[in-house]
């Protein structure tokens, strides 16, 4: 008690003695790292400047454009457009622009190449939705201008390089016309767009480029229609499949004049292989087809007559064109072979020669090939040699030069879908993998180093190697426990299907894994990875068990496709095992209950509501049976405006008897009225969440009991007209209700609406409150709110003796279909953020604190004390209220400046903010994901537990030297005094 | 000492009786110097002893309910050193209350020993002692009343509900929205 309350003190004391958190200068990179990514490249274009740095312009699937050195693979410049601005189509103009068309093609901007500027910006609008194509041709004049031509919304532009102004326009109004291809043969001024109407009509129109005139307008028809894309095999001829995909189109519209060939496959092939596809190509003469198995390519000779060169079964993938002098056209292909990938290079138009054949060993866990962009340079022999731009089904980036991997990037940690951390290995005897100094000297030099340091004595590059020693400490970044609790894995799921573990002291990849159960196969076509969950934590018995995390996705983009279940050792970073499930994966539920070898009970909802049991071992099942009553589960029906409550009832019957899956029943539902009410959000208490204390001393001693459940759902429901963007409509019409719900019960334990109110909504639970962002209307900014919910049935336990001597029922446990008597406080604050994440600092006993950490529409993590939200603040607080921390009452929250978490740094495309509790109890760990990954470390009440990092041991040191030279000094004299004394 | 023993074994030389025959006056043939009252000093040896201890013990017993009185000088001071210290909890205002708790307990361990000196089988130092232990216990008081003051005292239920840990849930359950 006395030791807690002491304990208790030293909180109160640094807590309002430091209210700010803030780095110094050189603590930036102690504790914390950050990543920058950009996401898997969807196009990249090369710059060809001759002098300067080489670097490559790409664009992504996370909708940046960066520009790379082609040197290192590090980042020039890069931007990141909004989520619903994707690009369409990049290039480089003038050798100085990068152009991008963004936008569903109608948003056009040009950026400054060496420094990433942008220098205009024009906005395309056209009559209706289409394909869009971006050309720049490099010799098309109009008026010394340089001239860009787009089709985009169904619409031909052509727009000046200089300044974005459009020059003219041709519209497509055709009802049914879609564009297929935009064709501007390099030297000449006609523009050809060619494409279906009606399904089965062929159409070509050539226009002017000079002033956008349409000259001439050509249609065939068709009759088996037209299957997929067109692919473009000279500047006057495509080639495209028809409806069924076994038969050939080979369409030229030579001098306007549209004729035509058909070519069966099986003409060209003997053995039928099913429906086809064109893979689209820009190579002149040469096109691919590809079905399940194989890839054919074919040439077209002459005027539409076909020929096989080449027919495989590996995967393949084939770049663009790349002009390498007048007439003549290289690209890259890559073929895989077990553990090496085979790079050849060929001309156009002659497939059997090759200009360059090369074979790299490749990282199994890269997964495939998808994407090869290919660039020249001249040798110093004067001969062309050639660097491919390589894409891997794991979202990498590679540049191949020479038969070597010159650099890579680890893309994929760009679109992070989920993450749980992982302890590392008890430090043990052959465990430990920590570096020793190795030069005595070396060791000697450091410590020469800090002691000037300490002085004051070094110089700045001095202090610059201080630093980087510093940064470097190779104590942080040990493969093994640590005391405090700082060094974990973290384990992300990439949307690529890739588990990668990063080391939380330096951000290093310690393993990464492509999962073989989300490869493509025959029972699962486009399986996808939902979440990551923590499947065994050993930590009391099986303590040789390696801890493992259960991956659960899907085979289909639908709910109710069969899920995949794998297993991956987290040490190890290898699969254990992978079920293929005969039922889909709708909902799962981690239980609180481990089995004997401490794997944590799941339970999987399929699509038929049958509650399947995992781990299948009896072990798990009898831990099940036991509390088999207890277990509930909820789901919401968001389309529907439906909550429903849910109890297990008996073994499976029918078609599967399986003793593992159980029939379930509904007992509750909450409906909110569809006219008024639309569920926008919900969120619950972490499932880890530790609490220390259900009661709370307020101002004279008084106490408050928390209502603590871990079965409670907060949702927030808004107004079906005002679920659109903010402004779409009048506060009038416009409400929010928040809803407490018990999930057991069905209980709705607290309602409040705020009128004129709109989402979006984000909102968190912890402990006994939930704290919720969204716009006021009326006061058109931004609200935050929290709701504390207290148990007033429990508030007459007031008796000390009882309390004393233990006599009473407090933590006796509780059923939640006794009637609870709750109380709510709330209290509303304004905001200035809009945000895009939130989250709440968690600790290993939950003493410390908390902090909101809030992810704001700048990409930046703000740190707000939850005392900030207190709904007990009022204008003038008493003295005791004082006392006790209430701060007083403002209209808004404030935004010290000193309190960003990720400080100087952004964390570009922030999607999601991670708290996990170190052993330490003052601290947490906070990793924020986005396009770039931060971590750091947080003490929302300062360290009061452990020794700060500035802290001079040194210092400690030489005291204690000191007082015990002077104690044997004063001991040594006392005693020669007292002998004196005695002769006298 | 031979020497000694020869002159006592041969006999008395001259002899001086020390003896005081004032006691027995009837005996007495020398009248007493003028100016010489006899009253005064007709005292016999335990008499003089007696007063002499009469002396003593009556010393010894005012000496006793000093040292008894002793501790509420100490009571007032401190009382001024609490006042002094305010109502706020830090370094300074925790070490007086302790001391002033320290102080009458060490005190209290130690009555035995600080009436020591005037233990006497006449003297009752019972009233001393229960004095000097009121004092203390006074003292005692004090310091817990500042205790008190301070809000160190675990005499609330608050105090005691703290570190409750939170109640067990029979039920659980789980879900959300469909993955």
């Amino acid at each position: 008690m006395a030791i807690r309350s002491f304990f208790l003190f030293i909180l109160f004391f640094s807590s309002s003695l430091s209210p700010v958190f803030s780095l110094y200068e050189d603590q930036v990179g102690l504790m914390d790292w950050h990543q920058q990514y950009i996401g898997k490249v969807k196009q990249a274009v090369f710059s060809s400047q001759r002098a300067g740095r080489k670097r490559v312009v790409v664009s992504t699937e996370e909708n940046v454009i960066a520009s790379l050195d082609l040197r290192h693979g590090e980042i020039f410049w890069r931007h990141l457009l909004g989520a619903d601005d994707v690009i369409d189509g990049i290039d480089i103009g003038l050798g100085k622009y990068v152009i991008t068309l963004s936008s569903g093609g109608s948003i056009l901007r040009s950026w400054n190449l060496p420094d990433g500027q942008m220098v205009w910006e024009s906005s395309l609008q056209g009559p209706k939705h289409s394909k869009s194509f971006l050309l720049v041709p490099t010799n098309l004049k109009f008026d010394k201008d340089n001239v860009l031509v787009v089709f985009s919304n169904g619409r031909l532009h052509a727009i000046s390089c200089i300044d974005g102004e459009v020059l003219w326009k041709k519209d497509f109004e055709a009802e049914s016309f879609e564009v297929q291809q935009v064709i501007l043969p390099p030297g000449s001024d006609l523009i050809h767009v060619v494409g279906f109407a009606a399904f089965s009509q062929f159409e070509m129109y050539q226009i002017n480029a000079k002033n956008g005139e349409l000259l001439k307008h050509e249609s065939a028809s068709f009759s088996s229609g037209f299957l997929g894309q067109v692919s473009l095999v000279s500047t006057e001829t495509v080639v495209a499949l028809d409806s069924t995909g076994s038969i050939l189109l080979t369409i030229s519209f030579q001098d306007g004049k549209i004729s035509s060939q058909q070519t069966p496959i099986s003409n060209l092939v003997e053995d039928s292989l099913g429906p086809a596809v064109i893979i689209p190509s820009s190579v002149s003469g040469i096109f691919a087809i590809k079905t399940d198995a194989v890839t054919i390519f074919i040439r077209v000779i002459g005027k539409g007559n076909l020929e096989v060169v080449e027919k495989t079964t590996h995967e393949i993938a084939v770049s663009d064109a790349l002009s390498i002098s007048e007439d003549q056209q290289a690209f890259a292909l890559i073929q895989h072979a077990s553990s090496e990938i085979h790079l050849t290079v060929k001309l156009a138009h002659d497939w059997d020669g090759n200009l360059l054949k090369e074979s790299v060993k490749m990282d199994r866990q890269r997964g495939l090939v998808h994407k090869v962009f290919i660039n020249n340079y001249i040798r110093t022999d004067r001969s062309y040699g050639f660097r491919v731009l390589i894409v891997m089904e794991d979202h990498s980036l590679l540049l191949l030069q020479q038969g070597e991997i010159v650099w890579s990037r680890e893309d994929g940690l760009a679109s992070i879908i989920d993450v749980t951390t992982s302890e590392l290995p008890v430090e043990r005897d052959g465990v430990s993998v920590a570096k020793v100094e190795h030069n005595l000297f070396e060791w000697l030099k450091g410590h020469m180093l800090k002691l000037k340091g300490t002085l004051m004595l070094a110089s700045p590059e001095d202090m610059a190697a201080i630093q980087s020693m510093r940064l470097k400490s190779s104590e942080k970044s040990k493969m093994t426990r640590d005391h405090n609790g700082f060094r974990k894995l973290l384990i992300v799921l990439t949307r690529a299907g890739k588990l990668f573990a990063l080391h939380t002291g330096d951000g290093r990849i310690v393993w990464s894994y492509l999962l073989r159960s989300l490869h493509k196969s025959e029972a699962c076509q486009s399986p996808i990875g939902l979440n990551l969950y923590q499947w065994q934590v050993p930590h009391h018995h099986a303590m040789d068990e390696n801890p493992s995390v259960l991956v659960v996705s899907r085979c289909g983009p639908s709910s109710d496709t069969s899920g995949v279940l794998s297993f991956v050792d987290t040490y190890t970073g290898k699969e254990l095992s992978s079920l293929s499930l005969d039922h889909a994966v709708v909902q799962v539920i981690p239980l609180p209950y481990t089995d004997s070898t401490e794997q944590r009970l799941h339970l999987l909802i399929d699509a038929d509501k049958h509650a399947h049991l995992y781990p299948k071992t009896s072990g798990a099942l009898s831990i099940f049976k036991r509390e088999f009553s207890n277990i509930y589960w909820y789901s919401v029906e968001d389309q529907n405006g439906i909550i429903k409550g849910h109890a297990l009832k008996c073994k499976c019957t029918g078609e599967v008897a399986d003793e593992f899956c159980f029939d379930t029943r509904d007992l509750w539902s909450v409906v909110f009225p569809s006219e008024s009410e639309k569920t926008i959000a919900t969120v619950t208490r972490k499932l880890n969440e530790v609490v220390h204390t259900q009661a709370k001393v307020v101002a004279d001693e008084d106490v408050m009991y928390k209502y603590i459940s871990r079965n409670l759902l907060f949702v927030a429901t808004v107004a079906p007209k005002g679920s659109g963007e903010i402004g779409s409509v009048t506060p009038e019409e416009s409400w929010l209700v928040a809803y407490l719900i018990d999930t057991v019960t069905g209980r709705i334990l607290h309602r409040v609406t705020h009128h004129g109110s709109q989402g979006p909504v984000h909102a968190v639970f912890s402990e006994n409150w939930v704290v919720y962002h969204y716009f006021n209307l009326r006061a058109h900014r931004y609200e935050m709110s929290v709701i504390e919910i207290y148990d007033q049935s429990r508030a007459d336990n007031k008796d000390v003796w009882k309390l004393v001597l233990g006599k009473h029922n407090l933590t006796s446990p509780i059923s939640l279909f006794s009637r609870p008597e709750v109380i709510t406080k709330s209290q509303s604050y304004f905001f200035t953020h809009s945000l895009k994440a939130i989250a709440v600092t968690s600790t290993a006993k939950g003493i410390t604190s908390k902090q909101l950490l809030l992810g704001t529409i700048g990409d930046q993590v703000l740190a707000l004390d939850k005392r900030f939200l207190d709904p007990r603040r009022t204008v003038n607080p008493t003295q005791a209220e004082k006392e006790e921390g209430i701060i007083p009452l403002t209209d808004s929250l404030p935004i010290i400046p000193q309190s960003y978490v990720t400080h100087a740094l952004r964390v570009e495309g922030l999607r999601g903010i991670i708290t996990v509790p170190a052993k330490l109890e003052s601290t947490t760990l906070v990793f924020a994901h986005g396009v770039d990954l931060f971590f750091t470390q947080l003490a929302p009440s300062r360290t009061y537990d452990s020794l700060t990092e500035d802290f001079s041991y040194a210092l400690l040191l030489i005291t204690i030297v000191a007082l015990v030279a002077a104690i044997f000094v004063t001991w040594r004299l006392s005693e020669r005094k007292e002998l004196q004394e005695k002769w006298r | 000492m031979e020497k000694g023993k020869g002159i006592m074994g041969s006999g008395r030389r001259w002899a001086v009786d020390f003896s005081d025959n004032s006691t027995a006056p009837s005996s007495r043939d020398i009248p007493d110097p003028p100016g010489f009252a006899r009253a005064s000093v007709d005292q016999d040896d335990s008499t003089v002893s007696r007063q002499k201890k009469d002396a003593e013990s009556n010393w010894k017993a005012q000496k006793a309910w000093e040292v008894a009185q002793a501790p509420f000088k100490n009571l007032l001071m401190m009382g001024f050193m609490m006042w002094m210290a305010g109502n706020t909890v830090h370094l300074f205002s925790i070490g007086i209350t302790f001391s002033a708790l320290w102080q009458p307990i060490s005190a209290l361990q130690g009555v035995g020993k600080v009436f020591e000196p005037y233990k006497d089988n006449k003297v009752d130092l019972l009233g001393p002692k229960l004095l000097f232990i009121a004092l203390n216990l006074g003292g005692l008081a004090l310091g817990v009343w500042k205790l008190n003051t301070l809000g160190l005292l675990p005499i609330h239920a608050s105090d005691w509900v703290s570190s409750l840990p939170p109640a067990q849930e029979v039920e659980y359950s789980g879900g959300g929205i469909p993955l």
